[in-house]
């Protein structure tokens, strides 16, 4: 542990000066919670139905991993670099624009593969009587599969969001809103102080937000145990090693 | 400059325009991009292999205790969620000094998850009736791990090796904000100088690179496991 660089940063963290105004910690973390929050709608819009309908139909289990493998392969800064380099609508007048669509592009991999997986592992006998009581399409996909794949739409959303935090963080690298900009701002000035309290925050949000999503998938998840959930960033386990990952889709 | 109608003028002129497809500059700046790319090939080396070197001695006994499993799978899960770009600071306040390590320690740091969780999966895999055996024909719980279980877990390792590979190789341009990001180093600077060809080139190599160490991995895999080839499909 370096003493004087923690001493430092605990200062930089307890100054009130760093607590008000524009730019100041309060206002960066709420930049970095409703950024975080609406990419994680919208990424939701858009995977959801897809998810949802593809796995009621049993296809596209080739699209959920290729998404998902896209997702992994490329880098997040290179997105944000690129997107604000482009011209109209997006750009570096836009780059709130442009750090909300990158967020959104990396979120709707782990909620699309997540909830696919989850509505294909329902149990084919179980939506099988289901129809045999004659439910419509519809109402097998909303009242059987849907309920029953919960768990691992949370656990989607979990993913996504903890990859949304982590993405909004970086978009700090291109000026962009939210906590990162203190890691940036700090690196730049050469204010160990700055950078390391502001790295501290940005972890101590991530964790927050990871431990309490958590708490919520334990709560949906019935009696089962927790480890039945796919997770597309650490891994949904490729243990018949002769396939790509994500074959179990 | 003048219209004149030569070969390079043409090449150049995509330079000047700075075009985000500029064969010119991948032809003028080969030496920087061939620089930035090995060191990104070896931050990424750097990262995976410490990643290995701490996961396989707690893979083995995870693999034989449920808390230590449980314990250090959860730790790696939280772990994994610290944003890269504040786990390289982190690690200079824990005492590391400002240098490619921080980049190396922290990307190790996320394979730990994926390679724990593959290492344990591979090690509990292996059959009963094997082990058995092995202990039957009087190995040594040393020997036993080494020539026996470690072998039969290699394939679902070396898949998580490249799952981890993959996700580090797109991690380690994160690094370039602290100028240790090897193709990551060109992307920043890029930005910082709008050149649009030398942020697209970068970022191709970096997805050709996460492909091409994909390929080579899945390869790997297979030759190890000489014994799926028949059923492999």
């Amino acid at each position: 542990m370096n003493d004087s660089v923690v001493g430092a940063a605990v200062g930089w963290l307890v100054d009130p000066a760093n607590w008000s105004g524009t730019g100041s910690i309060p206002v960066r973390l709420w930049q970095h919670v409703w950024i975080s929050g609406l990419a994680v709608l919208i990424a939701s819009a858009v995977a959801l139905p897809v998810a949802l309908v593809l796995g009621h139909l049993g296809r596209g289990g080739a699209l959920a991993s290729t998404v998902a493998n896209l997702g992994r392969a490329v880098p997040t800064l290179a997105v944000l670099v690129l997107l604000v380099l482009s011209p109209e609508p997006f750009g570096i007048r836009n780059v709130v624009t442009c750090t909300v669509v990158a967020l959104v592009l990396f979120a709707v991999p782990p909620i699309l593969t997540n909830a696919y997986a989850g509505i294909r592992a329902v149990d084919a006998d179980l939506v099988e009587a289901a129809r045999g009581m004659g439910l419509t399409g519809p109402q097998v996909l909303f009242r059987v599969e849907l309920p029953l794949a919960v768990p691992l739409v949370v656990a989607g959303l979990r993913i996504a969001t903890a990859q949304v935090i982590a993405t909004a963080t970086i978009a700090a690298i291109i000026a962009g809103p939210g906590l990162g900009r203190f890691i940036t701002a700090g690196f730049g000035n050469q204010d160990t102080a700055q950078l390391i309290g502001g790295a501290f925050l940005v972890a101590t949000f991530a964790v927050v937000v990871e431990v309490a999503f958590q708490l919520l998938q334990r709560r949906l998840t019935p009696a089962r145990s927790s480890r039945t959930t796919v997770d597309p960033v650490l891994a949904p386990l490729p243990v018949d090693t002769r396939q790509p990952d994500l074959t179990g889709f | 400059m003048s219209w004149s109608v030569h070969a390079t003028s043409v090449a150049e002129s995509c330079l000047q325009r700075n075009a985000w497809v500029c064969p010119a500059y991948v032809r003028t700046r080969s030496d920087i991009l061939l620089e930035a790319l090995v060191e990104h090939v070896w931050l990424t080396f750097g990262a995976v292999a410490l990643g290995l070197v701490v996961a396989l001695p707690l893979g083995v006994l995870a693999s034989r205790s449920q808390l230590v499993e449980t314990g250090a799978s959860s730790i790696a899960t939280v772990l994994y969620t610290i944003p890269s770009l504040a786990m390289f600071p982190l690690l200079l306040a824990v005492g590391l000094p400002f240098g490619p390590s921080i980049v190396v320690v922290g990307l190790a740091i996320y394979t730990l998850g994926i390679l724990l969780r593959n290492i344990v999966v591979g090690l509990r895999g292996v059959p009963e009736d094997t082990l058995d055996a092995a202990t039957g024909m009087g190995l040594s719980a040393r020997r036993r791990l080494w020539s026996v279980e470690l072998p039969l877990a290699l394939p679902a390792i070396l898949a998580g090796v490249r799952i981890a590979t993959v996700s580090t190789v797109a991690l380690v341009t994160v690094g370039g904000l602290f100028g240790f990001g090897g193709l990551g180093n060109r992307i920043i600077t890029g930005q910082q100088t709008r050149f649009n060809a030398e942020v697209l080139t970068a970022t191709a190599m970096v997805v050709v690179l996460a492909l091409v160490l994909d390929g080579l991995l899945l390869l790997l895999e297979r030759r190890v496991t000489p014994w799926a080839r028949g059923r492999a499909a």
